[in-house]
């Protein structure tokens, strides 16, 4: 219990710290959110009401105690360029950005987890070196890349499945939201998949080399019956570490991957914030982003302790 | 059982000699040694000028004329990949060197110093870990614009934190040696016993780390110009490159093939020289992971 307190504590000083550190670089940088906004050409009268409009005329303390206030009252402000609420902006994308990179994590896990496994087992065997090299060159592919072939193969050669793009009926037309999530969701997975094999194997291969999966197998138990008894809630526990940095990954690739396939989710709002220098609309997706992947290494620590007595005795996980 | 040993790390027994020169490190070297090749064959030749339009038909296929084919105004797609090579290897070089100066800065100064500053630095750094590097770049570019320089001081700045973890931890660990001690006894102050024996000890994992983070560089920077937020047009990057054959890749799927492809080579290449250059430094490791 203590543990846990202390864990929501770092959790929220993480959080409040990642606010400050998003609000300073927006603010610091040279650059000005106004002049930026109406552009070349207009008059210092037009800059300066459109500051106290948006208070960046401010000191910047003050506006940082606003934004922080407006947040925690769940006002996350307007938008500069559609003037919508950035609210209202985020919740219309959220049914495309959360089942894909959902979808993408547990296509992820179900890929990585028996190929890791395997790869460990059959280390010297062929199917074990082949999993090894094809992860060592996954690992060096750029994941927008993966989607753009998935793209030339499937949708332009074969014309399986849709290139782009979302159906404008959204989820009430669920057969085609989910072929337009289809190789969106496979992209994000593969390319998760390279990295978690590696990380499965290697937890994999630290607990085979156990003393007491050798006194399992000297008691008679195959080497699968002993790592299936002992071993694999043992190699559950830094792979579980990983698994809470690749959900956040997932979201993370999402966004990348929305670009590539033109879905209207958070990564495509956020690719157009950054690009027409919209700043309320980028400091709160930032920083929501930046709070799910927080908070994800948080429950992940707490996981781990269910999952491995050891940890409980400790404050704090290694 | 023959296994009579078990240090607390390596378990396993094996007799024979390490292997000076590993697959991976001679793969690595060829590979990154290939790229970089290219890169600086590109300052003085390409085969056409990057914004020659009529090397070639508009959209043709590779040819005796045009290696790689052409893109959608006819200009060279190989010349575009060469000079994008010099562009990767510029990008991982210097965020590279952001990272390892940053790094070790922070990394000496929270392990060799008092109490209070560790845990300032360390708590900063894990914040930086936390962050996303592709989020860092995307708030750098809202504020500065999309350029080379962004590319480099976000990726730089996000490796940092990498590198002073373990920079942190190296420093700790070779502190406590008896060399260390005896050196501070000799009179060595806190400046020599950094530079003279904690650096050198540092300084091949900081090595791996760094091509490691290279190779990841590489990849930040082709998906940050995939995106429209790296360098501007002028500039051949391969993110970029990319992006603008995918618009035409069912006439001409080979511009939306190359890039990746030598994406994929530079970033393997500094994977496996990271690789090698560990199981070259370190004796301890295991020749199967």
């Amino acid at each position: 219990m203590k543990g846990v307190l202390f864990r929501v504590g770092a959790l929220l000083i993480s959080l409040v710290l990642a606010s400050v550190v998003v609000f300073v670089v927006l603010r610091l940088l040279p650059g000005d959110a106004a002049g930026a906004s109406l552009g070349v050409g207009t008059t210092t009268d037009q800059l300066e009401s459109l500051r106290s409009e948006l208070g960046t005329d401010q000191p910047v303390p003050v506006q940082y105690a606003q934004w922080v206030g407006d947040l925690v009252r769940g006002d996350l402000g307007d938008s500069f360029t559609s003037r919508q609420p950035v609210a209202d902006l985020v919740a219309a994308k959220l049914p495309i950005t959360v089942p894909l990179s959902l979808a993408a994590f547990v296509l992820a896990v179900l890929i990585s987890v028996p190929l890791g496994v395997i790869a460990a087992v059959q280390r010297r065997g062929p199917v074990g070196v082949v999993v090894s090299a094809v992860s060592q060159l996954g690992v060096a592919v750029p994941v927008f890349w993966v989607g753009v072939l998935l793209v030339l193969v499937f949708a332009l050669t074969l014309g399986w499945l849709p290139s782009g793009g979302f159906p404008r009926q959204g989820w009430d037309d669920p057969a085609a939201a989910i072929r337009s999530l289809a190789l969106p969701v496979v992209t994000v997975a593969v390319a998760m998949s390279a990295v978690m094999v590696r990380y499965v194997r290697s937890a994999t291969l630290d607990v085979l080399d156990q003393d007491y999966l050798r006194t399992a197998r000297s008691l008679g138990y195959s080497r699968w019956q002993a790592l299936r008894r002992h071993g694999l809630r043992n190699a559950a526990v830094p792979v579980v570490s990983i698994l809470g940095i690749e959900l956040a990954t997932s979201l993370l690739g999402a966004v990348v991957i929305e670009n590539v396939f033109a879905l209207p989710g958070l990564g495509t709002l956020l690719l157009t914030s950054v690009t027409g220098r919209d700043l309320p609309v980028v400091q709160t997706l930032v920083l929501a982003l930046t709070a799910v992947v927080l908070l994800m290494n948080a429950l992940v620590d707490m996981l781990q302790r269910v999952i491995d007595p050891r940890l409980r005795r400790t404050g704090v996980t290694a | 059982m023959s296994v009579d040993v078990t240090a607390p790390i390596d378990t396993t027994v094996r007799v024979r000699r390490p292997r000076r020169w590993s697959p991976s490190l001679i793969a690595g070297i060829v590979l990154v040694g290939l790229v970089a090749a290219v890169g600086l064959l590109s300052l003085v030749w390409t085969p056409y000028a990057l914004d020659d339009t009529s090397s070639g038909a508009r959209l043709g296929g590779p040819s005796a004329s045009n290696w790689a084919g052409t893109d959608r105004l006819g200009r060279d797609l190989f010349s575009q990949i060469m000079v994008g090579a010099g562009n990767a290897l510029v990008v991982a070089a210097a965020s590279m060197l952001v990272a390892g100066v940053l790094g070790v800065l922070i990394g000496v100064l929270a392990g060799a110093t008092r109490q209070w500053v560790d845990i300032t630095l360390l708590s900063a750094v894990d914040l930086l870990i936390a962050f996303p590097t592709l989020l860092l770049a995307m708030l750098i570019v809202t504020v500065r614009g999309a350029s080379l320089s962004s590319a480099i001081w976000a990726i730089g700045i996000a490796g940092s934190a990498v590198i002073a973890r373990v920079t942190r931890v190296n420093v700790a660990r070779v502190l406590r040696e008896d060399y260390i001690t005896a050196a501070q006894a000799a009179g060595t102050g806190w400046w020599g016993t950094i530079t003279r024996h904690v650096i050198p000890n540092v300084a091949p994992t900081l090595l791996v780390q760094l091509m490691l983070l290279g190779g990841s560089a590489v990849l930040a920077e082709a998906s940050l110009s995939y995106l429209g937020l790296g360098a501007p047009p002028p500039n051949a990057s391969w993110g970029r490159l990319l992006h603008e054959a995918q618009s035409t890749m069912t006439v001409q799927p080979w511009g939306a093939i190359l890039p990746g492809l030598a994406i994929v080579v530079t970033v393997l290449g500094l994977n496996l020289l990271g690789d090698g250059i560990r199981e070259r430094t370190d004796p301890s490791l295991r020749g199967d992971r």
